[in-house]
């Protein structure tokens, strides 16, 4: 077998309430150079807790230990290939944590005087002007803190633009292979959501797009690349459709990885599109955020971006909230700032040309990854694809193994699992995202995994079926937890921990210490 | 490029595998009018050492090294070293969504901690593993009440942040929810509770409240619950000061809790990125948006945690589903995990005493413009030189003073909003009161 | 799984016995099949008004959520409380104790549009 993995002994740790004991801390504090205060005489007694019911005690190095213990459970880029795609798990350089941390600017208070925060506003006016020219459009905002809630900026923008102009129109368009995100955001746009079917190609259909359109459409949410990873390319033709109802074109920017450098949403008929700064700018997912999802616009929608914008005056730079015609605010202060921070430190390291180059690896190594298993794996859409390919577990599935079972075995292997059973247009789908991260010798351990598997399906389907093998659990009983969820601890539910003491995983292979 | 680990050599072989002559080759389905034929207009690339010249030279264009009294909203607070030690581990920074639970299960069992914790904190049964920030948090506890009540109608208290105040009507409007607001009592600084009975009717869905409200005085919630349920509302209780629960009774009246974390070991940052909490009570559970994390077995009947209850959510109930909301704070939330746990039961408490303390004695040095409870921090009354005066006079000092109120509140006329926590030094206060009453 | 010859079936996969005024409302043992493990059904009070055709509730497994479909109108007298705690009843017997709610009829309840139980094993038949 060519397991890129060994085992490896992991430490069992107990929640931190089960290691809690009274008197312990991991904390001191300076004494006050002010009188104590009694909180029942300032507060009034009936408003004041005593000890915060159920809260640890413990000290400060358990608390390293705890987070170390539970760290080396996880996977993570920095252990190897994350192919998960759409999700573009790609390096996270260490010198934007490093700069995110500096004084000036982690301890920066958003209401401290603009002449006190010129440098802070200067991130923000170079990371706008930076991300406009990636992007081919007009203007933006860096506001939202995520891609969602850049979706949902994005369509109340589009409403504000209709609702001027007498009519805030009725439906938006998403297409069978979108994100979820797009049909859940424009529901709460207050929206009809029209699905939109693909076409045999798992394109945008010219022609049941112009059947759907019509004066009452607001809007069109598209992702280019598509979730199939592949470039739309009828999407100025379907630009013209809508632009000539007067509907306009919301473009998912989660897939602008692909385009950074070689193609620009403004220059192909989008008006509006959210950027992932925590996808294609590389600043860290940490296990699901934060992220920053800056919206860009065509001139026409500017007057409606949230307020506070920033504008020169000078050589300075000033928050103005004077735009009448603004939405409002999405989220209090400037949006998620230390991201901004990463993501542009992230775009002045590779400048121009490396931004480009970094796409083309990122293509070059999907590509190669869909030539070297198309012998393996069905290929649902057998085009050229661009960050991501999306292959269906037809073939394995004949034999009674689907997607997430092949998954699960890829960890036995070393390797994060691909995306499963995503985009929903392919039945069985494996959506592999490699990203420009991962070395030659990186993606041929993975493709030669991948190809194991696939002849384990052939040979021994039952070791895949019963995957993971190698890791802390394995198949996690999720029916149980959505049956009778137990989502906090307490103590009378709790049940004392099976083994308390240094217990190795995976001990038959191992020396099991005393 | 020192991120892109491939020579000339390997691309070429991998191009030819794929049996291309050329990058270029792998571009073609972009057709060729709408491909962007000029370099971006971005300079290269350049070193980790000049990138780093570049924000220290940002960073001090900022304030550097000044005595602050801001906070509304945003508050110094210590963060012990050890919390950057851990989201600094590649294994919690550079992980994804805990979807694979055989290789997430450090950050789905510290996304348990955190949310009993919350629960622990805020007296509610169930929380979720967080939102954006506060100010987001509180349109989705609104989102959540319209649903479970289906009535439209939403009270805002005045006396909560004017920015949520702002995030929350523009995430109602398109919703064609109706947002008013309740006043506060022009004495106490706490809710005008006549105010909100004559406002509230059969077709409010909830009140919404903060404590410490806006201008830090401490309201009374059980008063506002009852009113509340008496006309079928549910109760939101907002806070933006969580040390504020280290001494605080927790809103046991409440429905849903909507809140800030970003006193706990979380950076200002120049206002984010933050943690936001939404928690409520069992029944309402299935309503709540974003992600949960639940205990279970695997199938060797090991203690495993795996996320649940995901049928709420966008990914798969897609236009149905209670939020559109996917990436959270994960990271951040992690910080206050770790937050929590190193100053525990005792050590939140103190920093609360420590923090009321502080303030108190600013507090008996200026005229405070409520009589109400406060915690950290108060509305302080110029009577002489307007405060923008006051506050350009201490710069000079190194000191950045309270934050004016007359543009969102002109009826307090010359104020300003004024805290102090564990960080604020005696000597600082001592100087901004001199100026101040000068 | 036996279907039985007294019920009728939809192509939504509901089945509804009726006796005198009342109607009882499930989903078949084939959509259970489909659906996997059940963990949650999300049922109507008593006392909603249900329509033809018109979803009143839904099933969800751990990754999937299903509406159902009502196949005949009428007011709910009665939900399967078991169900909100074990709702795993609905894999294990979804024809008889696990059903769903009870319906009073509006009057002369119309059945035509619905298949029996050799139709109904038929249609899954051609269906998968």
């Amino acid at each position: 077998m060519t397991q890129n993995a060994r085992q490896h002994l992991t430490r069992n740790e107990e929640l931190i309430f089960e290691r809690s004991s009274p008197g312990k801390n991991g904390y001191q504090l300076p004494e006050l150079d002010v009188p104590e205060i009694d909180p029942a005489r300032a507060l009034g007694e009936e408003r004041v807790r005593g000890g915060i019911e159920g809260f640890p005690e413990v000290s400060e190095v358990e608390v390293i230990r705890h987070f170390t213990r539970l760290s080396t459970w996880n996977y993570a880029i920095d252990l190897g290939l994350y192919p998960l795609g759409s999700c573009t798990m790609k390096y996270n350089p260490r010198i934007n944590e490093a700069v995110a941390r500096y004084d000036g600017l982690a301890w920066a208070h958003p209401y401290q005087p603009q002449e006190l925060s010129q440098g802070a506003m200067e991130v923000i006016a170079r990371l706008e002007d930076a991300l406009c020219e990636i992007s081919g459009l007009d203007a933006i905002t860096l506001q939202p803190a995520a891609g969602a809630h850049g979706e949902l900026t994005g369509i109340l923008l589009v409403r504000a633009f209709h609702q001027a102009r007498g009519n805030p129109r009725k439906h938006i368009l998403v297409p069978d292979s979108a994100h979820g995100t797009n049909p859940a955001t424009a529901g709460i746009a207050g929206y009809e959501v029209r699905n939109l079917k693909s076409n045999d190609q798992g394109m945008i259909d010219l022609e049941e797009l112009a059947h759907a359109v019509n004066e009452d459409t607001a809007a069109l949410m598209v992702t280019n690349p598509n979730t199939l990873g592949v470039f739309e390319e009828n999407i100025a033709k379907a630009a013209d459709i809508l632009h000539a109802k007067g509907a306009m074109v919301y473009m998912d920017g989660a897939n602008m990885n692909a385009l950074v450098g070689i193609a620009r949403p403004g220059d192909f008929g989008v008006d509006v599109m959210h950027i992932n700064l925590h996808k294609t700018f590389s600043t860290p997912h940490g296990g699901g955020g934060p992220g920053g999802g800056p919206v860009a616009v065509r001139s026409h929608l500017a007057p409606y971006l949230p307020i506070p914008r920033l504008r020169r005056a000078g050589d300075k730079l000033e928050w103005s909230s004077d735009f009448p015609e603004s939405i409002g605010r999405v989220r209090a202060f400037y949006g998620n700032f230390g991201v901004l921070v990463r993501a542009l430190a992230y775009i002045l390291a590779h400048g121009g040309p490396d931004l480009r180059n970094a796409t083309v690896d990122a293509v070059l190594n999907a590509n190669y990854i869909r030539h070297r298993l198309r012998p393996y794996f069905d290929l649902p859409y057998d085009r050229p694809n661009m960050h991501e390919v999306v292959f269906s577990d037809a073939r394995q599935a004949a034999k009674g193994v689907r997607t997430g079972e092949i998954a699960k075995r890829l960890i036995d292997y070393g390797y994060h699992p691909y995306t499963v059973s995503f985009p929903l247009i392919v039945h069985g789908a494996l959506m592999i995202e490699p990203t420009e991260t991962e070395s030659k010798l990186e993606l041929d351990g993975f493709i030669d995994a991948m190809i194991a598997i696939a002849h384990e399906v052939e040979n021994e389907p039952q070791t895949v079926l019963k995957a993971p093998h190698r890791t802390r659990v394995s198949r996690v009983d999720e029916v149980t937890a959505a049956r009778r969820p137990v989502v906090r601890w307490t103590p009378e539910a709790n049940i004392a921990p099976q083994t308390t003491a240094a217990d190795l995983v995976g001990a038959a292979n191992v020396q099991r210490p005393e | 490029m020192r991120y892109l680990p491939k020579s000339d050599a390997e691309r070429r072989e991998m191009l030819g595998a794929c049996g291309l002559a050329s990058a270029d080759e792998l571009f073609e389905q972009v057709p060729p009018d709408l491909r962007l034929n000029r370099p971006l207009a971005l300079a290269p690339g350049i070193s980790e050492y000049e990138i780093a010249d570049y924000f220290k030279m940002l960073a001090q264009k900022n304030a550097n090294g000044y005595a602050s009294f801001l906070g509304a909203g945003v508050y110094n607070h210590y963060r012990p070293v050890v919390v950057d030690t851990i989201v600094s581990r590649g294994e919690f920074l550079t992980s994804y969504t805990p979807y694979q639970s055989e290789i997430s299960q450090g950050t789905l069992q510290a996304i348990f901690e955190f949310q009993t914790m919350i629960c622990q904190l805020t007296g509610m049964d169930v929380a979720n593993a967080s939102m954006y920030d506060g100010s987001t948090a509180v349109p989705e506890a609104a989102m959540m009440a319209v649903r479970i009540t289906r009535k439209h109608r939403i009270l805002v208290a005045r006396s909560m942040h004017p920015e949520y105040r702002e995030v929350l009507r523009t995430y109602a409007r398109d919703q064609s929810l109706p947002v008013e607001e309740f006043g506060y009592d022009a004495e106490s600084g706490q809710i005008e509770l006549a105010d909100l009975e004559r406002k509230l009717d059969d077709q409010t869905a909830c009140v919404i409240l903060q404590s410490p409200n806006f201008f830090g005085v401490v309201e009374d919630t059980g008063a506002v619950a009852d009113l509340a349920r008496a006309k079928g509302a549910l109760t939101v209780y907002t806070f933006a000061e969580a040390v504020s629960l280290g001494i605080l009774e927790p809103p046991r009246d409440a429905d849903i809790v909507a809140g800030e974390l970003q006193s706990f070991a979380i950076p200002p940052s120049y206002g984010g990125p933050f943690a936001g909490i939404l928690a409520t009570r069992e029944k309402y559970m299935r309503q709540l948006p974003g992600r949960l994390v639940g205990e279970t077995t695997d199938v060797n009947g090991h203690r495993a945690f795996c996320l649940t209850l995901a049928t709420r959510e966008q990914h798969i109930r897609r236009e149905k589903a209670t939020s559109n909301i996917c990436t959270n704070q994960a990271l951040v939330a992690l910080m206050a995990t770790v937050f929590m746990e190193l100053y525990g039961k005792q050590g939140l408490r103190e920093l609360a005493i420590q923090n009321l303390s502080k303030a108190h004695y600013l507090g008996a040095k200026l005229e405070r413009r409520f009589s109400g409870p406060y915690f950290n921090e108060f509305v302080a009354q110029g009577n002489g030189a307007p405060v923008a005066d006051v506050n350009r006079k201490l710069l000079e000092r190194k000191i950045i003073g309270g934050l004016p109120l007359r543009e969102w509140y002109p009826e307090l006329g010359n104020a300003a909003l004024v805290c102090a926590t564990e960080m604020t030094k005696r000597a600082d206060m001592d100087t901004l009161a001199e100026v101040f009453e000068a | 799984m036996n279907y039985p010859e007294d019920y009728r079936y939809t192509k939504q996969h509901e089945w509804v016995h009726v006796a005198g005024s009342t109607a009882t409302v499930g989903i078949t043992d084939h959509a259970q099949q489909e659906l996997g493990d059940i963990v949650y059904v999300d049922l109507p009070k008593p006392g909603t008004k249900v329509e033809k055709g018109k979803s009143f509730g839904s099933v969800e497994s751990v990754k999937a959520v299903s509406d159902i479909y009502a196949p005949i109108s009428g007011e709910v007298l009665e939900m399967n409380e078991g169900l909100a705690t074990a709702p795993e009843k609905l894999n294990e017997d979804p024809h008889k104790s696990a059903w769903l709610i009870k319906l009073k009829l509006d009057g002369n309840a119309d059945f035509s549009h619905l298949l029996s139980a050799a139709d109904y094993q038929m249609y899954i038949g051609t269906e998968s």
